[in-house]
Order: C-alpha cells, then sequence, then structure tokens
C-alpha cells in the first residue's frame, strides 16, 4: 500500500510581471487503487499540480509538501521522481528527434528497474501493450512523438504507463483531442493497468466524459489554484449538469 | 597544370573602405601558386571566422612533404602509389583557392594516389598519425569506371598540415570518401577537398570533425556530365576553445545532376566555435538541377557560437528543386525533462537527445567501425560536458 500526501501546496511561476501564484494552498492524499478525479476550468491549476508533482523546473514550490510513503518528494530530481514510482502521462508530450520508440521504451524500463530486461519477455510485453492500445507493431520504429497525431501521443503515453508500472499515475488531460473510440481505447488501458498494478490514479480532466469509462472514487473541483468542493462520483454527475459556472462566480 | 590562375571577374564592386569586394562564387581566385593569394584577412568572407593566428603558420612556414609519412591499407580492388606533377590526375580537380592549401600545394612535390580498380566490398584506409609540424599533403583519390568502394582519410596524433585531396569520380562509378578528423588537442588543420564527377557518377563525401585546435574543411564538388550525385555529409562536435570550420561549394555546371549537403554540428563549452558556410551555384546551363543543403547545430551549454551560413545563387530557372535551410537552437530543456520524467537520469538523457540529433547523418555513413568508433567518440564527450 502506497501513500501520496500534498500538504498545503503553494506553487509559483516566473512570468514577465514577476512571480504569480498558481497553486494557493492544496491538500490531497492519494492511495494505492484509489481514482481521483480533479476537474476544474481552464487556467485552475489543474495541469501545474500534475507537473509540479512530477518535478517541471519552471515551478517553484513556495511553501507545503509532497510526501510518497513519507519521503520527501521536493527534494527529489525529475529522474528520481519517476524512481520512486510517480508516473506523469503529459497532454504535450515533446518530440525526441532520431530517438527511436523501442529504443526509449526500453530505456526507460531499464532506468526504472535498474536493470535491462530480457530482450525476448520484453519485445513480447511490448507487442502485447501495444496490440491492447490497438497500435501498429511498426510504431516502435518510428521517432518519439514525431509525427504523431494527437490519439498516437496519447496512447504512447498509456504504453508508457503499462510497461513501467508507478506506483501513481497522474494522466494529465489525457482524454483531450481523442475521439469516442481513441478514447475507450485509452480509458481501457489505464483500466488494464491499474487493474495489473493496484496504483493510484490523480485524473485530471476539464470534461466529465471520461469519467463514463474510468470511474473515481473521488472527486475535487479546483478553482483559483485551490480545492473548492470534493465529493464521490455524484459529484462528477452534479458537474455535467451545472457546469463549473457556480464555483467561478462565487 | 600546377600554376594555372583564374583571376576574380571584373563584376565585383566595393560595399566600403573596409570591405574586400564580395564576388560570385565561381569569380574567386584559384592558383596554386602562394604568391597570387593575398595574405589572410578578416575582412574576406572566406576568413571572416577565423584568425589567422590559429592556423599555426600554415599559411606562410615553410612545410614538408608528408605523403611519405601517409599508411595505406585496403583490399585488392584498390592500387596505392606516389605520383608527382606528371601524374594525369595530378592538379585535374582543382586549385587552391585560399593561401594555405596554396602554401601546401607548392611544398607537396609528391601526392598520395588511391586508386579503386573494382567494386571493392571492404574500405581502403589512408592513416594520417602523429605527423608533427609545418606539414603538406597531396592526397589523389579516383575511382575507375564502374567501380564502387570506399576510401576513409583517418587523420589522429599531433600536427599541423596543410593538405588536398582531390576526388576523380570515373563515369558510372560509385565512391565514398570519408575524411576524419580525430585530432589531439593541440592539432591545427586546413584540408582543401576537390572533387569532380563524372558522368552518372555518384559521390559520398562524408567529413567527421572531433578533435583538433583549429580545423578548417572545404569540400567542393563540381559535376562535369549529366546524371550524376553528390551527397555531402558532415558531423562535428566542437568543445571549448575548439574552432571547427566546414565550407561547402557545389558547382551544378551541367544539367541534371543532384546534390544533398547535411552538416550537422553539436557544440560544448566556452569559445567552442563551429563554422558552417555552404555555397551552392546552379549555373545557366545547369537545367533540371536538383538540390538541398542542411545545416542545423546543437548548443549544449553557454559560452558556445556555431555560425550557419548557407548561399544559393541560381543563373537559371529550369531546374527540379533548390533549397536550404540552417539552424541553430539551443539543448532543449522540454525534452530533457520528457525523458527525465520516464526515470532516465541527465546524463543518459542528454545522451539519447544528442545521439539522437546526430542520429540522421551517423546512420547514412554505412561502415560499421566508423559509426562504433563515431558513438564511442560522442559518448567521452558527453561524459566530459556533464562532469
Amino acid at each position: 500500500m502506497a501513500i501520496l500526501q500534498i500538504k498545503n501546496l503553494h506553487v509559483s511561476v516566473d512570468t514577465e510581471q514577476g512571480s504569480k501564484e498558481i497553486l494557493k494552498g492544496v491538500d490531497l492524499t492519494i492511495r494505492s487503487g484509489e481514482t481521483h478525479a480533479i476537474m476544474g476550468p481552464n487556467g485552475s491549476g489543474k495541469s501545474t499540480l500534475a507537473y509540479t508533482i512530477a518535478g517541471h523546473p519552471k515551478y517553484t514550490v513556495t511553501e507545503g509538501e509532497i510526501l510518497l510513503d513519507g519521503e520527501n518528494v521536493l527534494e527529489m530530481s525529475v529522474d528520481e521522481r519517476a524512481r520512486a514510482g510517480l508516473f506523469l502521462a503529459m497532454q504535450y508530450p515533446v518530440e525526441i528527434p532520431g530517438v527511436s520508440v523501442s529504443n526509449f521504451l526500453r530505456t526507460a524500463k531499464t532506468a526504472i528497474t535498474g536493470e535491462a530486461p530480457a530482450i525476448r519477455p520484453w519485445i513480447g510485453e511490448v507487442r502485447e501493450a501495444m496490440s491492447n492500445l490497438k497500435m501498429d507493431p511498426g510504431f516502435t520504429e518510428r521517432n518519439v512523438n514525431e509525427g504523431f497525431s494527437g490519439g498516437e501521443k496519447k496512447r504512447h503515453e498509456i504504453l508508457q504507463l503499462e510497461l513501467l508500472k508507478p506506483h501513481f499515475a497522474i494522466l494529465d488531460e489525457t482524454d483531450s483531442g481523442l475521439d469516442v473510440d481513441a478514447l475507450r481505447v485509452v480509458s481501457e488501458g489505464v483500466n488494464r493497468a491499474k487493474t495489473a498494478k493496484g496504483f493510484g490514479v490523480l485524473l485530471i480532466t476539464h470534461y466529465t466524459r471520461i469519467l463514463n469509462y474510468i470511474k473515481p472514487d473521488f472527486v475535487h473541483v479546483f478553482v483559483a489554484g485551490k480545492i473548492a468542493e470534493e465529493g464521490g462520483p455524484e459529484l462528477a454527475e452534479r458537474l455535467e449538469a451545472e457546469g463549473y459556472d457556480r464555483y467561478v462566480k462565487a | 597544370m600546377t600554376e594555372a590562375v583564374i583571376r576574380p571577374g571584373s563584376t565585383a564592386h566595393s560595399h566600403g573602405a573596409s570591405e574586400i569586394p564580395l564576388q560570385t562564387r565561381s569569380e574567386r581566385l584559384r592558383s596554386s601558386n602562394p604568391a597570387d593569394h593575398v595574405a589572410i584577412d578578416g575582412r574576406d568572407e572566406q576568413w571572416r571566422y577565423l584568425d589567422a593566428a590559429r592556423l599555426a603558420g600554415l599559411d606562410v612556414n615553410v612545410l614538408s612533404d608528408a605523403a611519405g609519412d601517409l599508411a595505406f591499407t585496403g583490399p585488392n580492388e584498390f592500387s596505392f602509389e606516389l605520383v608527382d606533377a606528371t601524374d594525369p590526375l595530378f592538379g585535374t580537380a582543382g586549385l587552391p583557392e585560399d593561401l594555405p592549401s596554396a602554401n601546401g600545394w607548392s611544398a607537396a612535390a609528391k601526392a598520395a594516389k588511391v586508386t579503386l580498380n573494382g567494386e571493392a566490398s571492404e574500405a581502403a584506409i589512408l592513416k594520417v598519425d602523429g605527423i608533427k609540424r609545418d606539414r603538406a599533403a597531396h592526397i589523389i583519390v579516383t575511382s575507375k569506371v564502374h567501380s564502387r568502394g570506399t576510401v576513409v582519410i583517418d587523420h589522429t596524433g599531433d600536427a599541423s598540415l596543410a593538405e588536398i585531396v582531390e576526388i576523380i569520380v570515373g563515369d558510372e562509378s560509385e565512391l565514398t570518401v570519408v575524411s576524419i578528423q580525430d585530432w589531439d588537442s593541440e592539432a591545427v588543420h586546413t584540408s582543401a577537398q576537390f572533387a569532380r564527377i563524372g558522368r552518372n557518377a555518384k559521390l559520398k563525401h562524408i567529413v567527421i570533425s572531433l578533435g583538433g585546435k583549429t580545423v578548417r574543411v572545404t569540400p567542393t564538388a563540381e559535376f562535369t556530365a549529366p546524371g550524376a550525385e553528390v551527397e555531402l555529409l558532415g558531423l562535428y562536435f566542437a568543445d571549448a576553445g575548439q574552432h571547427l570550420e566546414h565550407r561547402s561549394y557545389v558547382d551544378h555546371a551541367v544539367a541534371n545532376c543532384k546534390s544533398r549537403v547535411t552538416y550537422k554540428g553539436a557544440l560544448q563549452g566556452k569559445g567552442a566555435h563551429t563554422v558552417w558556410v555552404g555555397d551552392v551555384l546552379i549555373r545557366k546551363a545547369a537545367e533540371g538541377t536538383d538540390t538541398y543543403e542542411l545545416n542545423r547545430n546543437l548548443l549544449l551549454t553557454d559560452g558556445a557560437r556555431a555560425d550557419s551560413v548557407p548561399n544559393l545563387e541560381i543563373e537559371t530557372g529550369e531546374i527540379e528543386g533548390a533549397g536550404h535551410a540552417s539552424a541553430s537552437g539551443r539543448f532543449d530543456d522540454e525534452q530533457l525533462f520528457y525523458l527525465q520524467a520516464r526515470g532516465i537520469n541527465e546524463l543518459d538523457a542528454r545522451r539519447l537527445v544528442v545521439r539522437g540529433f546526430l542520429n540522421e547523418i551517423i546512420q547514412k555513413i554505412g561502415i560499421e567501425s566508423i559509426e562504433t568508433r563515431l558513438n564511442e567518440s560522442i559518448e567521452h564527450e558527453l561524459t566530459r560536458s556533464i562532469n
């Protein structure tokens, strides 16, 4: 049983007008096996939370802490966080020219587990995961994210999630830019990985659509850098009906 | 024809008192006689990026002929001999366009001549190793009709060397010439490489510059008959204090030829400086020309500088295509973040990105031993940049 705790988290970014506070005291606890949906309007700081957990250098934590099984995540480098079991599925994954998907996946797996995977079982594992995500086998010969469509990028992120088997998966607007078929395939991938590994999920989304496929245990409404309301799955249904206006106007 | 001179044309005009007039590329002075060349001057476009003081006297010192110190190994399809100016190919591929080359030419009475006579599956190697200071070398590489093979000129150790490489690509032949500059850190090297391409022939010319304090390679390719193709590839990795300069020139003098120029470089450290100047001239007669040149530079640290200048002169509109692209960028922190977020440590992440960047060239070399050596060199450079 792993536990990820976020306590009174304040985060700033540097802008041309000086430092700007984006997160203004976030408290959140996620345990293995739990799925938490973070919902909120654009600009509320949802993605900032995701990238801060992963350790993006653009964000400065000014107050508060993030603990993974009691260990101080904020003292870890980006790669140490990943090796400790945190995985961020990115909204805008970057291109790495000249680096093939197969080389990238093997390098990442080796880094996470500390040893190179045995070739034959590894190739089998990659093939099976790709087949589940309805990805063409030739995909592994392409360069990482180079010329990928929006759907291919998201599948590639979830492929990594399935193969790297983290303790916590943070999904940053994984549903954006996907049609319903692709959304179903990607969601099934998340559910499959979760069943296999039993990890905790932090699902960041603007829309309730993905929650038809990935069922949340908890829903947190994010407004202006803070959690404005929390509840069970029924809160998502209410948001579906009423939208965010109630929070934004308040 | 060791003393031939082609004078600049009279169309050049002055842009101001302190500037030497610009010429069209074809009008640049060519002569094997040092006395015909003016002293190196930073106002001359050819020397605007390189201070004469970095040349260790290759432009003015008395140089000694190194032809006898080159070591040749190769399969049976190749022959190797030392020739002099009476050889029918001597001086037929090109003539010096700058003072160090002319100085080297006049000091090198002999030329090391490599002839490819058939289809060779293994590469021939010409080693230029530790030849010491104030040296000159003249090398001739030629491929006979319908031959196919690879010649590697491998520069290592310490030296100051003014080198001329003439490459004569026979009709219907396919020749690959690789010039590796893997010198010790204090070496100084100028290398004027002239290629003449025959009918329906193919030349793949690869320049790899890694070591040396100052390295200036100037490959020129001239088409002499239709249906020919050249690919000029370059890869360089400059460290603190290194100056690596590459100036390519493709002369489309005849119709229906194709050229591709692709140079890529990585730089790191204070004062690391690379220069790429890519001239392409499409003459009036060169209808149906297809040409594209590309230069990309990856700056890994602050304090490094990459100059990149494509020049395209087109004298006819009846062409297939002509384009160029040039870009120099800093190491992308978002790439680093993405890879680190997958557990990959910073050194390995940089290694992946830089290798990926250079892969486009490495994959085109097609000689396994050189690819392995290159990967090891890049590895070594990167380990140094992280520590």
